[in-house]
């Protein structure tokens, strides 16, 4: 990373935390018709666009730094967010239409008499945590073992990435797997103890999004300045140089999988309270598809320019389907085009100065011709 | 201890023992029957002409390929043919690539630091500390390779003689007992062929090398004895004068 890629996230962490503080202040220290107050509404908006930054951030550590462009990483954060949503389910216990203390409303109504094992211990917020964390770590470790010792990279990689996610969402809309089928969870009532309509809460929550953008980003530069970053962006630029020299490329890559895919999975389970739903619509191939525009938008490779990718293509998104609802798709391809060609370093290639030495971006090196096939 | 081992007197003693491999693609043979010994602190050349198989060798000592037949053991104890691109790399055994293979978005610094003889796992390195010792092998190779002034300098800015240099150096890190170096001069210079062959005949004093090359200037230059392939199996070996008078050797290589 270069020093002004660092001063430049330096300025983004120092604008996060800022964020964390003022727009709660803002939000519920000032009166409803002052020009300062920061309707609920755009906090809750604002704390959705802060997770996807997180998703970005956690899909740029492995497809900037690794070359691994995964096109599944929407099921991660979507299974972050059931596991959330599970714990919301469990806290509504007798508010709900059925007064079930046990069992959440689409249990009842499909006629269950007890709670599946799935669903154990989701009572629980620490045990729930824990699952937001361990259920997209362990299928991205399963998924990675397999794909990365079988050496599928590239478009390969790619597709059964999309194939993954998209597995995941016709399982996840039938009503017998146990997670509500298509309507998903929601009509959720409180998060420990707090109402998700209150105001304090919306702001708790973008707060605590804020932090944990600054925690996601801090931990992936931390990852990228070690020894083990600089392997992991040798294993994206000459894969086949870094076995000769000994390293276990398959390794490198499922830990920085493993770690991108439980980022994923908290910002799923931050922006699900916020959203107040979660449903298999956010495993559909597009999200992912999606997320990956959004850090070639602001700069793969940079950190920083994920999360500016993420938050800008967002905040375009609302305008745009506020104004023109049935062209955003099209704009979206637009702006992706027009940054591929013009932006080659995306939105943060405008605030990084042209350097002299440096080298010329590789191209998906992943798809190159392996090394030594002579005859 | 195998049993072959205790009855063969070539591979107790030898670095390394290929005997009788064959490798086929596609029903194409590549290797057919390939025998060849290489002693310890030995430098040898290979030569031959395109598709004799030279590649194909490489990737079979590399463990990139796995032969359909035949038996390749390194330093008389270890089964080639068993192990994995990173195992073998860890017994010892350095590969220069034939196109320059650096890391182009790190410094010479990182390359060599990412080289360099040090634990290779995820924590290790996610963890690790600088340590003196890796910081003096670095100086030291920096200092051999004649790359001390382009130290910060980032690979992907070098020319193609100083790429080729690098990697040489990367391999020194390693700290192998064997070097297979690929090509090393293919699109040189004069001056800088003459250089490599310098710097090639400095490293074989304490290791071992094998040098595949075409460039017959280069391989005089080396001054060591030269093994012929072709279409997968030797076809002669001896000093280079002694080579180039085998008639079969004029045929199907130098007579050309």
């Amino acid at each position: 990373m270069s020093p002004q890629l660092d001063r430049i996230g330096l300025v983004f962490v120092v604008l996060l935390a800022l964020a964390a503080v003022v727009v709660p202040v803002l939000a519920l220290a000032t009166p409803a018709d002052s020009p300062f107050n920061i309707p609920p509404y755009l906090v809750q908006l604002l704390g959705k666009y802060l997770c996807y930054a997180i998703l970005a951030v956690a899909l740029d550590l492995v497809w900037g730094y690794c070359g691994i462009l995964s096109l599944g990483h929407g099921a991660f954060f979507a299974l972050g967010g059931y596991a959330m949503g599970m714990y919301l389910m469990r806290q509504i216990g007798t508010r709900g239409v059925y007064a079930n203390p046990i069992l959440p409303d689409f249990m009842v109504f499909l006629n269950w008499k007890a709670l599946p094992v799935a669903w154990w211990g989701f009572d629980s917020f620490p045990y729930a945590m824990l699952m937001v964390a361990l259920v997209p770590g362990l299928l991205a470790l399963a998924f990675g073992w397999f794909a990365f010792r079988s050496r599928v990279t590239g478009v390969y990689l790619s597709i059964i990435t999309q194939a993954m996610t998209f597995a995941l969402f016709k399982e996840f809309f039938r009503n017998d797997f146990g997670f509500g089928g298509n309507n998903g969870l929601t009509d959720f009532k409180d998060l420990l103890g707090f109402p998700l309509q209150s105001s304090a809460a919306k702001a708790a929550l973008f707060s605590a999004s804020a932090i944990a953008l600054i925690l996601a980003y801090g931990a992936a530069r931390l990852i990228i300045g070690s020894k083990y970053g600089k392997a992991l962006t040798a294993v994206r630029d000459a894969e086949s140089r870094m076995r000769f020299l000994g390293y276990r490329v398959e390794n490198l890559k499922l830990f920085a999988f493993v770690v991108s895919a439980v980022m994923a999975g908290i910002a799923g389970a931050l922006y699900v309270p916020q959203v107040g739903i979660i449903n298999p619509s956010e495993f559909a191939p597009a999200n992912s598809i999606e997320a990956a525009i959004w850090v070639a938008v602001g700069g793969r490779g940079t950190l920083v320019g994920a999360a500016i990718g993420a938050i800008s293509v967002n905040f375009a998104k609302t305008w745009f389907t506020g104004a023109f609802p049935e062209f955003w798709l099209y704009g979206l391809g637009a702006l992706f085009v027009l940054v591929t060609l013009f932006l080659p370093k995306g939105l943060l290639g405008l605030l990084l100065r042209p350097r002299r030495e440096r080298a010329p971006t590789p191209e998906t090196p992943a798809l190159a011709i392996e090394e030594g096939a002579d005859p | 201890m195998t049993l072959a081992e205790s009855h063969n007197p070539t591979l107790t003693h030898s670095l390394l023992y290929l005997d009788g491999i064959s490798v086929s693609f596609d029903g194409y043979k590549a290797l057919r029957g390939l025998s060849l010994v290489l002693a310890p602190g030995e430098m040898r050349a290979i030569i031959g002409p395109n598709g004799a198989g030279k590649t194909t060798m490489m990737d079979v000592i590399t463990g990139k390929t796995k032969p359909d037949e035949g038996e390749a053991m390194f330093d008389g104890r270890f089964d080639l043919t068993k192990l994995d691109e990173a195992e073998i790399a860890g017994l010892g055994i350095g590969r220069k690539f034939q196109k320059p293979t650096v890391f182009e978005n790190h410094t010479v610094e990182d390359n060599l630091l990412l080289a360099t003889k040090a634990p290779r796992g995820v924590f290790a390195t996610l963890f690790g500390r600088d340590d003196k010792g890796v910081r003096r092998t670095i100086d030291r190779i920096l200092a051999t390779t004649r790359l001390g002034g382009l130290r910060a300098r980032v690979a992907g800015s070098l020319s193609h003689g100083q790429k080729q240099w690098l990697e040489i150096g990367m391999l020194l890190a390693q700290d192998p007992k064997l070097l297979l170096v690929d090509e090393p001069v293919a699109g040189m210079t004069d001056a800088e062929t003459a250089a490599t062959a310098e710097l090639l005949r400095e490293i074989a004093r304490d290791h071992s090398v094998v040098v595949v090359e075409h460039d017959m200037t280069f391989v005089r230059e080396l001054g060591v004895k030269v093994t012929v392939l072709h279409e997968g199996a030797v076809l002669a070996d001896g000093s280079l004068d002694q080579v180039s008078a085998d008639p079969r050797v004029i045929e199907v290589y130098l007579g050309r």
